[in-house]
């Protein structure tokens, strides 16, 4: 049945577009990563942490992209392959600005033993998605998430603003998929927990109910 | 058995994602019809996955696309840039 659904659609039509790239039609190759821009650039995000560092990053992964596009095998998605590129880019650069510690960073951090606790409230309100207009609380987001620190941030990046599936989201990071549930888990529940009493303080305007109970309960 | 909310707690990710086992998950249920706290904690935590996602949260730079595709396509014209066979 998967013939027929739009993701199965949109890979044919990029499959085609890569062939006709690759036959000469290299123009093409600006339709082809459009999709991507902000996938690239939130992921070289994630890793770098500099607006200016992130967006070269994800200009060198494009041109890496358009240059190695022939060794591309249609056995990965195209998004996939793409978003590995740019966490290469994205490392390399990071290494350049400081040696890289995330391997041994790894191993303290991610001591089995530690435990995540969220923050307890007894009610929770829905904020709606239309306080976003306020710019306030899009920084208090967005700094929430910049101080996660880096194994956890580039887990959620992938997985919660860029929806890649936990199997993407690994081999994308070179992590086995149980590491990325783990770091997943406890970044969210690390924005919980900073996120959870501000917002509910903040005067931020509610929804009362709408999450308030579940529908299955 | 009853759960304690720890371990709800320990689980709410996988909760969210779905990728607890069933068995689990009527667990998980049974408490979160009894517990306050561990309901809000999960409302809390799944509006605030919901808020973050959103692309006004996190902007591209302004110009950056444009940017890109210029890079992009002095590359393509430079001598040499055709692509790379096999």
């Amino acid at each position: 049945m998967t013939a027929g659904t739009p993701t199965a659609a949109k890979e044919r039509n990029e499959r085609e577009l890569i062939a006709r790239i690759l036959s000469g039609e290299k123009d093409l190759f600006h339709d082809l990563i459009r999709p991507y821009e902000r996938m690239l650039y939130l992921t070289a995000y994630s890793i770098v942490k500099n607006e200016t560092d992130a967006e070269e990053c994800a200009q060198d992964a494009v041109i890496n992209a358009y240059r190695n596009l022939a060794r591309f095998r249609g056995d990965s998605k195209f998004s996939t392959w793409l978003v590995t590129i740019v966490v290469n880019e994205a490392r390399q650069k990071l290494r350049k600005a400081k040696r890289a510690k995330e391997d041994s960073l790894d191993e303290t951090i991610e001591g089995e033993d530690k435990e995540f606790t969220p923050a307890p409230l007894t009610d929770w309100r829905e904020i709606p998605s239309e306080a976003l207009e306020r710019k306030e609380l899009r920084e208090t987001l967005r700094k929430a998430v910049d101080a996660l620190p880096d194994i956890y941030r580039q887990v959620f990046t992938l997985r919660d603003l860029q929806e890649m599936n936990v199997a993407e989201t690994a081999g994308a990071l070179g992590v086995n998929e149980n590491i990325v549930k783990v770091r997943l888990h406890r970044a969210r529940m690390m924005l919980q927990k900073t996120l959870a009493p501000y917002l509910r303080s903040s005067g931020v305007p509610a929804r009362k109910g709408f999450w308030g109970r579940m529908p299955w309960s | 058995m009853e759960l304690s909310c720890k371990h709800v707690w320990s689980h709410i990710s996988g909760y969210i994602d779905d990728s607890v086992t069933e068995q689990l998950r009527e667990e998980i249920e049974r408490h979160l019809e009894n517990c306050e706290v561990c309901s809000a904690v999960l409302d809390s935590t799944r509006n605030i996955i919901v808020l973050t996602a959103d692309d006004r949260v996190f902007e591209l730079p302004v110009g950056f696309s444009e940017r890109l595709h210029e890079r992009l396509a002095e590359v393509m014209e430079s001598p040499g840039s055709d692509l790379e066979k096999e």
